[in-house]
Order: C-alpha cells, then structure tokens, then sequence
C-alpha cells in the first residue's frame, strides 16, 4: 500500500511539475533572472504549494502516526550552520547554470532531450560524492560542533 | 514578462502540495526529492522500495506530459551537454550537502515553519539569481 501511495504521489508531483511550467530550463532560468525579463511564474508554483502543503500539515501533524507507517520520519531541526547554507549556495549555482532542480530533472529524463538524463547523471555522481564522502565517515561534526547524525540531513 | 503563467503555475503548485501532502499523511514521508533520490544511493538502506515507486511515478508523468504537450520540456536555453553535467554534479553535491532541494526545504520545510529551510531556501534562490545574473549578463549568455 505504501508502494501505491508513493506512485500516486510521484505521478502527481510529476503533472504538478510540468503544468507549473518547472520542465522548462528557461522558465526556471527567467524567473531567477531579475536583470532580465523575469517571470514571476515560479514564485507561483512555490506558494500554491506551501500553501497546499501547510494547510494540510495543521490537520496531518495531529495525528500521532500516517495512516501506512508506525511513525512520521520528518526531519529533526538542524541548525543553520555553514553545511547547510554552503550546500544551499552550491545547489543555486547548478539550479541557476542548468536550469534544473532535483525534481523536474528527474521528471524530465526520458523527455527526449539529452540535456535531462545528462543532469542527472551528474547530479546521482554528486550524491554519491557525497555519500562517499561524508556519509561513509558515520556521523559528522557539524560547525556548531555538535553530532549531527546521517538521518537528519535527509529533508 | 517573458512567457508568465500565474494561473497553470499556481495549479502545477497546488499539485506539488496535495501529492507532498498525501505522501506525508499516508507514508510519513516528505516530498523531498533530493532526499527521495539521495536515500537510494545508500546500499544499507532498506527502505527503498516506496522511494523507487516515488520516482517512477515522476518518470511516468514526465512520459504522459512529453504525449500531451511536448512542449513542456523544452530545453530553451544555450548550454552545452557538459555545462548540463557539471550543473548536476553541483545539484546533487549541494542538495545532499545542504539536506534538500526546492521541493524539500522549499516546499515541504517552508510549510512546517521551518527555520533552517527558510535559510536554505533563500540561500539557493539568491545563488541562482547571482548565478544567472553572472552567466546571462556579464559572460554572454551561452556556456
């Protein structure tokens, strides 16, 4: 069941994606580009969602468990250290060179165009950089130097 | 304005919230897809199952869209094959790095009232606005 649910929910981010008009490399591109002709579109698809989303989240965060699983695995508050916000800087520079985030990407791959699968080829490669990296270390110190754990930086 | 759909953004966004809601209401889940995809790349993980169903789910919709209106995945903008790589590399370092991508701190944290997703997600967005300022205006455009 929880497979069913997870596709249903996969498909539908996936419509939500490419009606919001994310798929498109230089709708993505316009909107980050403020010197430019820019287009506000974006700014919609992330307030519809987080609107959506945290209406939702008012009545789902009073249950004490979802309705398939024992318990929420929702991520622990982390600190807003230096991993945090260099990893966020990293990320824009990629999301504004390509075009691209993790999502639509992913959407994207078998669209028939070559600059999709070629990114997320990339983008696995640096996941497992990462992982190689910093996971396979076990727990990393943080700047603040406390423990963080692998399970917390998975938001 | 270049192309502004406020009203099929502003649906393509209520998508993204009901599915990130169903995910987490019926699995516990968030909808982070930096995180969904992350966590497959870890062979101990036992969990990847709903991860794999997650992602072939956005596969399908993407082979559905590319049916029904080919022109939503329109690359449209001058980048070489490499340049689309090296992008990659930095999203998924970066997303792993900073623990989620638009969808999971922008999306998924930004509506729990998260602190540290709101840092992130401005982080990332004024990343790429200086990205794009750089690329589009002070080198050409093309890469």
């Amino acid at each position: 069941m929880q497979k069913l649910f997870a596709s249903i929910a996969g498909l539908i981010f996936g419509a939500g994606l490419i009606i919001g008009g994310m798929t498109q490399p230089a709708k993505v591109i316009g909107f980050l580009d403020f010197a430019g002709k820019w287009d506000a579109s974006l700014a919609f698809v992330m307030g519809g969602a987080v609107a959506v989303s945290a209406i939702a989240y008012q009545f789902i965060s009073k249950r004490t468990a979802p309705v398939l699983a024992p318990e929420f695995a929702i991520p622990q508050a982390r600190a807003v250290d230096r991993r945090l916000l260099a990893g966020a800087v990293l990320f824009g520079i990629g999301w504004g060179l390509g075009g691209f985030c993790p999502g639509p990407a992913v959407t994207s791959v078998l669209s028939g165009h070559l600059a999709a699968p070629v990114f997320v080829v990339g983008m696995l490669a640096g996941m497992a950089v990462y992982a190689l990296l910093v996971e396979h270390a076990g727990a990393v110190a943080s700047d603040c130097g406390a423990v963080l754990s692998t399970q917390d930086v998975d938001a | 304005m270049h192309n502004f759909t406020p009203l099929a953004s502003l649906a393509g966004g209520v998508l993204i919230g009901i599915s990130a809601s169903i995910l987490l209401l019926m699995n516990g889940r968030i909808a982070g897809i930096s995180g969904i995809v992350g966590g497959m790349l870890k062979p101990a993980s036992m969990d990847w199952g709903w991860r794999l169903y997650f992602v072939g789910g956005l596969i399908v919709a993407g082979l559905i869209g590319r049916i029904v209106s080919p022109g939503a995945f329109a690359i449209a903008i001058p980048r070489s094959l490499p340049m689309f790589l090296l992008a990659g590399v930095l999203v998924g370092f970066g997303t792993r790095l900073g623990g989620g991508c638009t969808s999971g701190h922008g999306v998924c944290g930004l509506s729990r009232g998260s602190i540290p997703s709101l840092a992130a997600t401005m982080a990332f967005t004024l990343a790429g606005v200086i990205t794009v300022y750089v690329v589009n205006h002070l080198l050409g455009g093309s890469f």
